[in-house]
């Protein structure tokens, strides 16, 4: 391990991603058919879209947990498969509670029966800001602790690639801008793919926003926020694009309510 | 403080059990006084000392068998999923059957040593160590099996970084019941057929209208018991200590 390494613990290759044709069934109800987005190298995509649209299974199924159904192809863009290249990250932040926070963030070597880097975890724990809190117990950290660990974990693994599910809805508003800010700065040479529910969100993070609606093949052309990230909460722009997207979410919902009832 | 409360319950009790003698004067071949008991248990020390060591052997032994057996059996169940429905049916047998009925089987099989003895315990133990342990391991949170698998991880290094640890609370719990049971298999054991033990010489004592030495080993029994759960509740209690303690109605 070098200096070099210390200093930037990320992967060598930036790699990006693209979902053709997938689709998505729970048992006779169809939520996604025919859809296909692309996740460029390095950059923050995000699936927007409310409960129960299929984002979270969409997510599992790009990383390798769920069998991808019918047509569905997800290829890297180097074209090579996609497994061994994701690092997944849970609205909950899965720390076992066995173990302190160093060996949780070391948990893939420990799963892999590799030796674990403890330079390098307790690196990446200063970046994320708990360096002090490398050997408290999980049951001895704060929700932002835990999830800052959370983070931690996920960049440990040095995959090009992050697919992240609601990573920051269990936080307080507060913690959670500081989470987003602090994940926009880590993950910077990172591809994130994000599944999130709050527009909000979506827009102070992403640079690619598709939204999801009750539509099965979405059509519509993403949405491109202007500007860098993490976008300034404040900003009226930021204001009006939230207010568009609700309007086609809760359109949307209207439309499929009344066309079953 | 906490460690002083069980015996300021057994001090209590013995107050309690000798008020009730004197005051209501009950024959001593009937209910002795604890003080006559001590007595004897300090008279016959020695006697008492061998029986209790043979019973002491039973239930370890016993608790070892059935703790390997049960682990082994929940590990089997929880790792492959055809073996769980051949596993499962012998599991439920196990428990459905009286160990009181098998007792004499055993006596016959094994004769009047120490082997059935410890086979009645093993049988009794098995069943809640095998119950607890394989719930545990089935009820592993989902997200740490994602979040492994993402990372790479076989199946048997899932099996034993995450499914393992996780389920060793329920196996806590579990071995915590077995060691509460267990001398019950090693006394009904001795009962049925025996020349040795603290179960073997409570019959002896009471053919011979003996009570107070009855009561004697009676109550080496219950120290013996109790001891046995502390020191395996302390031990458990080392191995979950991460697990926050929520549990108002703990013993110690």
């Amino acid at each position: 391990m070098t200096a070099a390494d210390l200093n930037n613990p990320t992967p060598s290759e930036m790699l990006g991603l693209d979902v053709r044709n997938a689709r998505l069934a729970w048992g006779d109800a169809v939520l996604l058919d025919n859809f296909s987005f692309a996740a460029a190298a390095g950059s923050w995509t995000c699936l927007l879209g409310e409960s129960g649209v299929g984002k979270s299974t969409l997510l599992r199924t790009i990383a390798g947990l769920i069998e991808p159904v019918g047509s569905t192809e997800i290829r890297a863009h180097d074209g090579t498969e996609l497994h061994a290249r994701v690092a997944y990250m849970a609205q909950q932040d899965l720390l076992l509670p066995w173990l302190s926070a160093i060996e949780n963030v070391a948990l893939g070597a420990r799963l892999r029966g590799e030796r674990a880097d403890r330079d390098r975890a307790l690196d990446i724990l200063a970046r994320a800001g708990v360096a002090e809190r490398a050997n408290a117990l999980p049951s001895e950290l704060s929700g932002g602790e835990r999830q800052r660990v959370a983070l931690a974990r996920t960049l440990m693994e040095q995959r090009p690639i992050v697919l992240m599910d609601e990573p920051f809805s269990a936080l307080d508003a507060i913690t959670r801008t500081r989470l987003q800010d602090l994940a926009v700065e880590l993950l910077a040479t990172r591809t994130v793919l994000m599944v999130t529910h709050d527009p909000f969100e979506a827009l102070r993070l992403a640079d690619t926003i598709f939204v999801l609606t009750d539509d099965t093949t979405p059509t519509d052309a993403p949405i491109v926020p202007p500007g860098p990230t993490p976008r300034d909460p404040t900003d009226p722009a930021l204001r009006d694009s939230h207010r568009s997207i609700m309007q086609r979410l809760t359109h949307g919902t209207a439309r499929a309510t009344g066309g079953r009832a | 403080m906490t460690y002083l409360r069980p015996l300021i319950v057994f001090v209590g009790i013995l107050a309690a059990w000798q008020a009730i003698v004197s005051v209501l004067a009950i024959a001593p071949f009937i209910l002795p006084s604890p003080l006559a008991v001590i007595d004897v248990a300090i008279e016959r020390a020695d006697t008492i000392a061998g029986h209790a060591l043979v019973t002491l052997s039973e239930i370890l032994l016993g608790l070892l068998f059935g703790t390997l057996l049960g682990t082994v059996s929940a590990l089997i169940m929880a790792y492959f999923r055809s073996a769980r429905a051949w596993v499962l049916p012998v599991l439920v047998v196990s428990q459905a059957v009286p160990v009181f009925a098998l007792a004499p089987v055993l006596v016959l099989w094994f004769g009047y040593g120490i082997a059935p003895k410890v086979a009645m315990a093993t049988l009794i133990i098995y069943f809640p160590v095998t119950a607890a342990f394989y719930d545990g391991l089935r009820r592993t949170e989902p997200g740490w099996i994602d979040l492994a698998r993402t990372m790479g991880a076989s199946k048997a290094a899932i099996l034993r970084q995450i499914r393992i640890p996780a389920a060793l609370p329920a196996f806590a719990s579990g071995l915590r019941v077995a060691a509460a049971v267990a001398p019950i298999g090693a006394v009904v054991g001795e009962w049925v057929g025996s020349s040795a033990g603290l179960g073997y010489y409570m019959l002896l004592m009471n053919g011979r209208v003996q009570t107070d030495a009855m009561f004697a080993a009676l109550l080496v029994l219950a120290l013996l018991a109790v001891t046995i759960y502390f020191i395996i509740d302390a031990a458990l209690r080392r191995l979950v200590s991460w697990q926050a303690d929520m549990d108002p109605a703990s013993l110690t």
